[in-house]
């Protein structure tokens, strides 16, 4: 069985360690913060806070605190906040260890798509361009391939692209792989899933 | 100097004028000038330039001001909660400058610091870096990004005292603080302003020279996305 989303999550999990500074996107990369564990992982929130702390009960909501995805949340004490331009200079400056984010395409060298499909409604890149060109780590969690069964592991990204070269592993439903020299490794395969699964459902090169 | 204005109203007399080049503070909802936009709709000032890192909501933010029509340009990161902000973007009538969010917080840094341009990695490889200088530094491509030097900034803070020292509060802090600096002149509208002396002057988040008007009032403070989780998930 391919991995689901909460798998997926658990697994981009064992990514972290201990002491780490993380910046997690939205969708699945969110459930990661679930499957931390007993490690001590500070999460960014690059709308200026260190320090995220999980959802407020009702009733508690404070306008004046929320994430990137603009949902109330609530500090811990350990958090501290501080301005945009510091946000993105912790970010730029390579302070944070790693980002974990969801995609619409990866390529084989490591480039990343996912803030624009042309012809569609464009809302903008956020802070994906700077989070993906700065951070130590960038970790994409998304599914394989897409609704239509098309891979979105591809040989060259064929949407506008929010990195070039940023790619440093690649966590999906089916296993784990790494951006290398001349193409994509398989670090690991997913309960079930063969490495013939794997390569029929990439397209980019995978080398041994 | 008298920096404290009775209104809104008031604080914008005589700094703004059709055309002008504003950067706004916030992020999404949280932190927003809310009560000088509506000054600025209600002054019917046109052709405006936003630095901001949103547009809005259709009925509050910098949406109120699409709604009038009085916005011919955004520079931003992320617009995308904003129904009439599409319309007029697809249909020609509104000019779109996207920025990488840490471009554009830094564009606004860098002007209120006098730096006319730095060299950065986000965007390299991208539509972003389209027409702009690329430049090598220890082996690594970087593009040149602009300052912004905005005619005028609209923040919103927690606390002032009267010579305009800033107090924020948790992350409405934001882009208040670059699009403070970078404004000739700064208008800033905070929930409370306290007697001189009252701020600890370790912990001002903008000192008072960056802020040449206050006005005190009460925020609406919209909540966006209210999320939430059920006592018996703790």
């Amino acid at each position: 069985m391919p991995w689901d989303r909460n798998q997926m999550a658990a697994r981009a999990a064992e990514e972290l360690e201990d002491g780490m500074y993380v910046n997690l996107g939205i969708g699945i990369p969110t459930l990661v913060a679930n499957y931390v564990g007993d490690k001590d992982i500070t999460l960014q929130s690059e709308n200026g806070m260190l320090g995220m702390g999980p959802f407020p009960f009702e009733g508690e909501e404070d306008a004046d605190l929320i994430n990137a995805g603009k949902q109330t949340i609530t500090e811990l004490s350990r958090t501290s906040y501080f301005d945009s331009a510091t946000s993105f200079a912790m970010i730029r400056g390579g302070k944070i260890a790693a980002a974990i984010l969801g995609a619409m395409e990866v390529d084989e060298k490591g480039d990343l798509a996912n803030w624009m499909i042309p012809g569609k409604l464009v809302k903008g890149m956020g802070g994906a361009m700077d989070l993906v060109a700065g951070v130590g780590r960038v970790i994409v969690v998304m599914d394989h391939t897409n609704k239509h069964g098309d891979s979105k592991v591809l040989k060259e990204c064929t949407l506008p692209l929010t990195g070039q070269g940023v790619v440093d592993r690649i966590i999906t439903n089916l296993g784990v792989l790494d951006v290398v020299e001349g193409g994509l490794k398989i670090v690991e395969l997913a309960d079930g899933v063969s490495d013939a699964d794997m390569r029929a459902a990439t397209q980019a090169t995978i080398v041994d | 100097m008298k920096k404290i204005y009775a209104n809104a109203e008031e604080a914008l007399d005589g700094v703004i004028s059709d055309g002008m080049l504003i950067a706004a503070g916030g992020f999404g909802l949280c932190g927003i000038p809310e009560m000088l936009l509506e000054a600025i709709k209600a002054s019917g000032a046109k052709d405006l330039t936003f630095a901001s890192n949103n547009a809005g909501v259709d009925d509050f933010g910098i949406g109120i001001l699409l709604q009038t029509k009085q916005v011919k340009k955004m520079i931003s990161s992320y617009v995308g909660e904003n129904a009439e902000f599409m319309r007029q973007y697809l249909s020609g009538e509104l000019e779109l400058e996207f920025n990488p969010q840490g471009t554009l917080a830094e564009r606004m840094r860098a002007g209120g610091a006098g730096i006319p341009g730095f060299y950065t990695k986000t965007g390299v490889g991208t539509v972003i870096a389209d027409g702009k200088e690329h430049k090598d530094f220890n082996g690594e491509t970087y593009i040149m990004e602009e300052g912004i030097f905005a005619d005028l900034a609209i923040v919103k803070a927690w606390k002032a005292d009267d010579t305009g020292n800033l107090v924020f509060r948790k992350t409405a802090r934001n882009f208040n603080v670059p699009a403070a600096t970078c404004g000739k002149i700064c208008v800033a509208e905070v929930e409370e302003i306290v007697p001189r002396g009252s701020l600890d002057p370790d912990s001002i988040h903008l000192p008072g020279i960056y802020v040449h008007r206050i006005i005190q009032g009460s925020h609406e403070k919209r909540i966006e996305q209210r999320t939430t989780r059920k006592k018996e998930d703790a």
